[in-house]
């Protein structure tokens, strides 16, 4: 392993000038850049970009759902258009790319002391690649037909059927994005593996790196292993539909018509869709997990509780996940002996899951909780994710999920658990690395009243929708309100969910704008406003100019979590401090008290 | 503190709205109140987890925020705590997971008295069909679906000809008699839904699939479609009558088989034998 003893020197002998590309002109340094910063601000805008649309279809479908007829514009087409867009925007083009693209560029190799991603070329191919798969998708829009309504889903055979809108060219169009996604990921992806392999600075030992990292890392692999499948599904679709196979398509009438296909098993999409769609849940969490780790630990003052613990939570449930896709599927038809298997795959993987929350938690007790913008995003994190993944044990439990499944207690879940709880991370990301990145902090008053109306409102939009689920109502109705057994009071919640839907939309304006105002009026931070210990806040400049550290690359000498270490002089040690006060080994396993 | 009084809330507030809210399920009418029964068990079990974990937080929040001269504890792991815990979850889930595989036992295994129903789906319809006197449902084949076979009935299939069709009309059961219902879909998936039931089960083009139920209450249920089928998706809607025994026999009485209503020939033929 390597000596962590060596003189910060030795680094920079091994490698006497670092190989990078320099821009010479503003169009290779701001546009067509190879700094993994800059590309991190190009995913992160174009996905926030993208998420305002999917924020403004949802209140589009909700204001259908609570005020049937108000807007004329919505038919059931329109509806169906507006749930498949919303839902297909916020899990891949928003989540995936904001958490990997935007966060993994900017803190791989900040946070790992390296100058930049191990292949800057190919990063940059991947963020313009992503560009043009959003622009395919907001394409649909102006074709004819629009954009497709078969669901985020895209269960086949009614997505390339007639009655599905969009059937003319916008599932084409989804088709033909999702694959230049993957495509883009993969060049992304290959380079946040590789990066965290091989270039991690001298005593940035695997078991030292922060969470943030950690969690990045892992869901990098398990996309890079996930998508291929999604990337199959897409082509085989496409051929059906262009070219007349059937690979999802039986024989089936359509329109009082016998359609050409036969032999295909729509079922067999379903298996390949949620063998990616299932990771894609835990390609969304981990880095969330990763980041909030770090976030409480820095914000609480306090080391986080269990290190190597979580880090192997992290390893498990990301092999776990990939043996659990079938839980979407237990009332699919498919052989129902398969439940018995997955029911108990799901169910496991809620232990690890819960190991993390609890360390999260162990992590405030005895802290010292600063309740800063980001901490308080933690904790919103921490409420809303045991609520949603706890919901999961219904929908994981395969005989409850009978009744439950396709009902709006699985929309109530899944929002809470892979839309409330990251979004609410990555808020909490964006307020805590906003500092770095630009060198002024976010306004604090817009912070607390974007926070406390997002959080609560979220939760109430979504704890009460998990009881609409329990009573039957199904997902996915453009009308619900005629169903026998809804008693009319239910179409007030609907009413109420919708208006909080609006305050809680329109409170995301209040956190652009300060996104917007802070980068020229915002309060300067300096390099390390919080105090915290990990390599990006040690850079000589704020923002970091390209290369990230100087001349000299640091050298890590510590875990990321020596806060308030007793005898210290601050409540902080950075990474990239020498010393041995206190004895660290590569995560300290001594028990506090074991040792002076 | 006001974070962690609103925690305190979250919690207070979530228990109490979920027993005193008036949206819960609707009164079963099938014998799944084993389904019933497992989802209060994962509530309780769920439910006291959120609690202590939201109101622990809320503790540390109140008694742990910064303060002047405050210094956080050092203490990077704790083996036997974390040990616990797991030991703690893994009990938890368990509770949750036996029960739940044991009734999915039952829910797949159909008793050998229960008689078959076929529901076939197309947009935006159910229609269904029983298996007349003979017991037996005749063959059917996606391929065959013709404005005079909407079936798909295999017309040289003897089995199918006193098949009892019912169109564009609610299904009647007779109570507390198991029954199994088969899937089947002409067009795309679709998934036959009755709340009251408690169970569902998606139809796929191409394949039959099934679960089974026994009515324990008589009434008339709505169906609804669970999977979406289409921009029609929401208005496929139909009914299930759950009758007393005499109901039903009076009901079947006046349906019309197969053969009388596509296949004037065969009926000669099926009425020689």
């Amino acid at each position: 392993m390597v000596d962590a003893t060596h003189g910060p020197d030795a680094h920079a002998a091994e490698f006497p000038d670092v190989e990078l590309y320099h821009p010479r002109s503003w169009w290779t340094r701001y546009v067509f850049s190879q700094d993994a910063k800059v590309i991190a601000i190009q995913y992160a805008s174009t996905a926030l970009a993208i998420g305002m649309l999917a924020l403004v279809l949802s209140w589009l479908m909700r204001m259908q759902l609570a005020f049937p007829g108000f807007l004329t514009f919505i038919d059931a087409a329109a509806y169906y258009q507006f749930i498949t867009m919303h839902g297909m925007i916020m899990v891949i083009y928003l989540i995936t790319a904001l958490f990997l693209g935007g966060f993994g560029n900017y803190l791989i190799p900040l946070m790992l002391g390296a100058r930049d991603m191990v292949f800057p070329y190919v990063n940059m191919l991947s963020y313009w690649t992503y560009l043009l798969a959003v622009l395919v998708l907001v394409a649909s829009w102006f074709t004819p037909g629009g954009p497709t309504g078969a669901g985020w889903t895209l269960y086949p055979p009614q997505a390339i059927l007639s009655n599905t809108p969009g059937q003319e060219s916008g599932i084409v169009l989804m088709l033909v994005s999702l694959i230049l996604f993957v495509i883009g990921f993969t060049m992304g992806g290959l380079n946040y593996i590789v990066t965290v392999l091989q270039g991690r600075t001298r005593g940035m030992t695997l078991m030292r790196m922060p969470l943030t990292v950690w969690g990045i890392f892992i869901a990098t692999v398990m996309a890079m292993l996930a998508f291929p499948a999604l990337f199959v599904a897409c082509v085989m679709m496409l051929f059906d539909k262009l070219l007349g196979t059937s690979f999802f398509m039986p024989a089936l009438v359509e329109m009082g018509e016998l359609l050409p296909h036969d032999g295909g098993s729509p079922i067999l999409f379903q298996h390949l869709f949620w063998f990616f769609g299932h990771p894609e849940v835990y390609i969304v969490a981990l880095p969330a997990f990763g980041i909030v780790s770090d976030l409480i630990s820095t914000h609480a003052r306090k080391n986080i509780f269990g290190y190597r613990m979580m880090v192997w939570a992290i390893v498990i449930i990301g092999a776990l996940s990939f043996v659990v896709w079938a839980h979407h599927m237990y009332v699919s038809g498919m052989n129902p002996y398969f439940g018995f298997f997955f029911a108990v795959t799901t169910l496991i993987i809620a232990v690890p899951t819960a190991i993390k929350v609890y360390n999260w938690v162990l992590t405030l007790w005895r802290g010292d909780i600063h309740l800063n913008p980001p901490m308080l995003f933690a904790l919103a994190f921490i409420v809303t994710f045991v609520n949603g993944g706890l919901t999961g044990l219904f929908l994981g439990n395969v005989v409850v999920d009978v009744p439950l499944s396709d009902t709006m207690f699985v929309v109530a879940h899944f929002h809470m658990v892979m839309g409330v709880a990251p979004i609410l991370v990555i808020f909490g990301a964006i307020y805590h690395w906003y500092p770095k990145i630009t060198g002024r902090m976010l306004d604090n008053t817009m912070a607390h009243l974007h926070f406390w109306v997002t959080f609560l409102g979220a939760y109430l939009i979504f704890f009460p929708m998990h009881y609409l689920g329990i009573m039957g109502v199904p997902r996915r109705y453009f009308e619900s309100g005629d169903i026998s057994f809804q008693p009319p009071s239910a179409h007030d919640l609907n009413i109420f969910i919708t208006v909080m839907a609006l305050i809680v939309g329109a409170a995301q304006l209040v956190f652009v704008f300060n996104l917007i105002w802070s980068i020229r009026h915002g309060k300067p931070s300096g390099g390390n406003p919080w105090r915290a210990t990990t390599l990006e806040w040690q850079t000589p400049e704020t923002p970091p100019v390209h290369g990230n550290f100087g001349r000299e690359l640091p050298v890590v000498y510590r875990w990321a979590y020596d806060y308030s270490v007793p005898g210290a002089a601050e409540d902080f040690i950075p990474q990239n401090q020498p010393g041995t006060n206190p004895p660290h080994s590569e995560a300290p396993r001594k028990r506090k008290g074991t040792k002076p | 503190m006001v974070v962690a009084v609103v925690l305190v809330l979250i919690v207070v507030g979530s228990v109490a709205f979920h027993f005193l809210s008036p949206w819960w399920w609707t009164p079963i009418a099938s014998n799944w109140g084993y389904i019933d029964n497992t989802i209060i068990i994962t509530f309780w079990i769920t439910g006291a987890v959120f609690a202590a974990v939201v109101l622990f937080v809320a503790y540390c929040v109140w008694r742990f925020r910064h303060k002047d001269g405050q210094k956080a504890d050092y203490e990077p792991e704790n083996k036997r705590l974390e040990n616990w815990l797991m030991g703690l979850t893994a009990v938890g889930v368990a509770a949750m997971l036996i029960p739940g595989l044991f009734v999915w036992g039952q829910f797949i295994t159909v008793p050998a008295e229960a008689t078959e129903a076929e529901v076939v789906g197309a947009q935006w319809q159910w229609s269904y069909r029983l298996p007349g006197a003979d017991g037996k449902l005749g063959l059917s084949d996606t391929r065959l679906v013709a404005a005079d076979n909407p079936y798909g009935i295999k017309p040289d299939d003897p089995n199918g000809h006193d098949d009892v069709l019912i169109e564009a009309d609610y299904l009647h059961l007779p109570i507390d008699k198991p029954v199994k219902m088969l899937l089947r879909s002409v067009d795309t998936l679709h998934d036959f839904y009755v709340a009251e039931f408690r169970s569902k089960m998606d139809m796929i083009p191409g394949a039959v699939t099934y679960f089974w139920f026994t009515p324990t209450r008589t009434g008339q249920f709505e169906v609804l479609c669970a999977e979406l089928c289409g921009t029609g998706h929401p208005y496929m809607r139909g009914g299930v009558v759950v009758d007393t025994q005499e109901d039903y026999d009076a009901w079947l009485a006046g349906q019309s088989t197969y053969a009388q209503l596509y296949a004037p020939e065969v009926l000669k033929t099926a009425t020689i034998d």
